[in-house]
């Protein structure tokens, strides 16, 4: 069964879109990510032009993060004073992040900026996780009794503005967190996704939060940076398709619920092992096309629309 | 099918009845074809318009379908440093966005060059205007680029298609237009050709538009793109809402 995508203004079949998402979903359920990385990728290699493609993914992100911010939320696990400043820098960091696409769009070189941040993030990340997960398989059995020191000091803390985040335990500078925000805002906007992947890790060691608040407080700020991109990309580009997002994130939910359901079944460093070969996987596709020699070295550029 | 077949006999009445000896000279050629809109429905996959017609005797027949003319933005990618990259654009302004001919026999042994020169007979003779003071060698390369890109898109036609006569005076032919057609006014012309001239020529306006809920999607989205952002997210935010208290309760 075929539908017609009203925005990305292409046939795709219905199944194709709802397995896309459920498997997407069903990985992310699996090992506790986003999928963002993954699924604007892969929309963009079943021929979803990219700025359709980067813009519809926030829209589904917003969905798959509300459910998950509103578990960590009866958990009590979501610092919101933290997120709020988080959030502050991620608002920045997004609408600049969407100007930027536009222009990049306009100059011809936004595929090309796409794909170098995937290669780049995903590369780092996949490698980091690879190699942590490795060693961590390694020596299994040996219990590690050193106590962490709750954060190191370092010039970082000689920033001013400090505040006081009660339930992240932390007295630090309202700088860092609004920076950090700002820079996944950008990745979010370019990237079309959550940037959890990049998130979750400054805040555990740049920011030093503890790691039960960490997952939640960061869904909690990338529901309201992606709704921001939407909102911004529906105005500025037209480039948000519902009808594709709702395809996606109806596969997604159910994928996700069946995903988290099998996570126990498997010890926490093979998944991360998985999840890493996965997201190298991901990387080198990206590499190998902008390495290739592609099939015909002009292509059309995109509609300008009278 | 059926609806094909009794078009086709009307033509015919038409064609037998219409031609009186004095409309004789003056309409030389009728044509008409099944449909005259095109609609982008939710399923749409693409569809094929019946042009159908007869002559007032021998001759050939050339079939040119036309979309919108538009500007079109070619780029060439050039390795810089291992990777592939964007460095050199081209624009193209009076492109049509669809371009398909069709004939009953080769175009070269009917239509003279002059002639399709004027009536731009071929993706090799359409008359778009390139950017002024551009090297004429890389225009060359860039239009052949872009008719390439537009032939691997389905929305201009690698080959003649075949127009086919049923007795000596009626012919038809069947449009394809593939699931990713632009939209906007076409122009289907066709032409009568004999002995190298055009004795007779008509042009009939063929409609592509979205319809049903893609297009009002696609309206809105353009139309009222504050309301729809916000709808976007809105739609997001439920969603997402109920799976989760869905998925909590079971």
């Amino acid at each position: 069964m075929q539908i017609y995508l009203p925005i990305a203004e292409m046939s795709v079949n219905v199944f194709w879109l709802l397995g896309l998402g459920g498997g997407i979903g069903y990985l992310s359920g699996l090992f506790g990510v986003g999928g963002g990385f993954l699924m604007t990728p892969l929309l963009i290699f079943i021929g979803v032009p990219p700025a359709v493609a980067v813009a519809t993914e926030a829209n589904q992100i917003v969905a798959a993060s509300v459910s998950g911010v509103l578990a960590h939320w009866r958990r009590a696990n979501v610092d919101f004073k933290m997120g709020g400043v988080l959030l502050a820098g991620g608002l920045l960091g997004s609408t600049f992040g969407v100007w930027l696409y536009s222009l990049l769009r306009e100059l011809g070189q936004l595929d090309l900026v796409i794909a170098l941040a995937y290669v780049v993030f995903l590369g780092i990340i996949g490698s980091l996780m690879l190699g942590e997960a490795g060693r961590t398989i390694l020596r299994r059995r040996r219990t590690s009794g050193a106590g962490r020191k709750l954060h190191q000091h370092t010039w970082l803390h000689g920033l001013p503005f400090k505040l006081r985040f009660r339930k992240s335990k932390l007295y630090i500078s309202a700088l860092l967190p609004l920076g950090v925000g700002l820079f996944v805002g950008i990745l979010a906007a370019i990237m079309g996704v959550g940037g959890g992947f990049v998130m979750v890790p400054a805040m555990i060691y740049l920011l030093g939060m503890p790691t039960a608040v960490v997952v939640g407080t960061s869904l909690f700020q990338i529901v309201f940076v992606t709704a921001n991109i939407t909102f911004l990309q529906a105005i500025n580009n037209q480039t948000v398709d519902v009808v594709l997002a709702v395809m996606l994130l109806t596969g997604g939910v159910i994928g996700a619920q069946l995903g988290s359901r099998h996570t126990g079944k498997l010890p926490a460093e093979y998944l991360r092992a998985l999840l890493a070969l996965l997201v190298l996987l991901v990387c080198g596709k990206l590499i190998f096309d902008l390495v290739a020699m592609p099939d015909d070295i002009y292509s059309l550029g995109p509609q300008v629309t009278p | 099918m059926r609806t094909r077949g009794s078009l086709i006999v009307a033509a015919l009445g038409l064609a037998l009845h219409g031609l009186g000896p004095s409309q004789a000279k003056a309409q030389a050629l009728i044509a008409d074809l099944s449909e005259h809109r095109v609609s982008i429905t939710t399923g749409f996959v693409g569809t094929e318009v019946l042009l159908f017609g007869a002559t007032d005797g021998e001759g050939d027949v050339v079939v040119v379908v036309r979309g919108p003319a538009r500007r079109e933005l070619v780029r060439r990618k050039n390795r810089i440093g291992g990777i592939w990259v964007n460095d050199a654009e081209m624009a193209f302004d009076g492109v049509p966005a669809f371009y398909a001919v069709a004939a009953n026999r080769a175009i070269a042994e009917i239509v003279p060059e002059a002639l399709r020169i004027r009536h731009e007979i071929g993706s090799g003779y359409l008359r778009v205007k390139a950017e002024e003071g551009a090297d004429p060698k890389e225009v060359r390369r860039f239009w052949a680029a872009l008719v390439r890109n537009k032939e691997l898109d389905r929305l201009y036609g690698k080959k003649t298609r075949q127009v086919r006569f049923l007795g000596p005076r009626l012919f038809r032919t069947k449009i394809f237009f593939p699931a990713n057609v632009p939209t906007g006014i076409y122009k289907v012309e066709v032409y009568l050709i004999r002995k190298g001239a055009v004795v007779g020529a008509q042009t009939t306006p063929l409609v592509v538009s979205k319809a049903g809920l893609g297009a009002e999607v696609y309206e809105f989205a353009h139309r009222n793109s504050v309301l729809y952002g916000i709808m976007a997210v809105a739609i997001a935010l439920a969603a997402g809402w109920l799976a989760g208290f869905v998925f909590r309760k079971a």
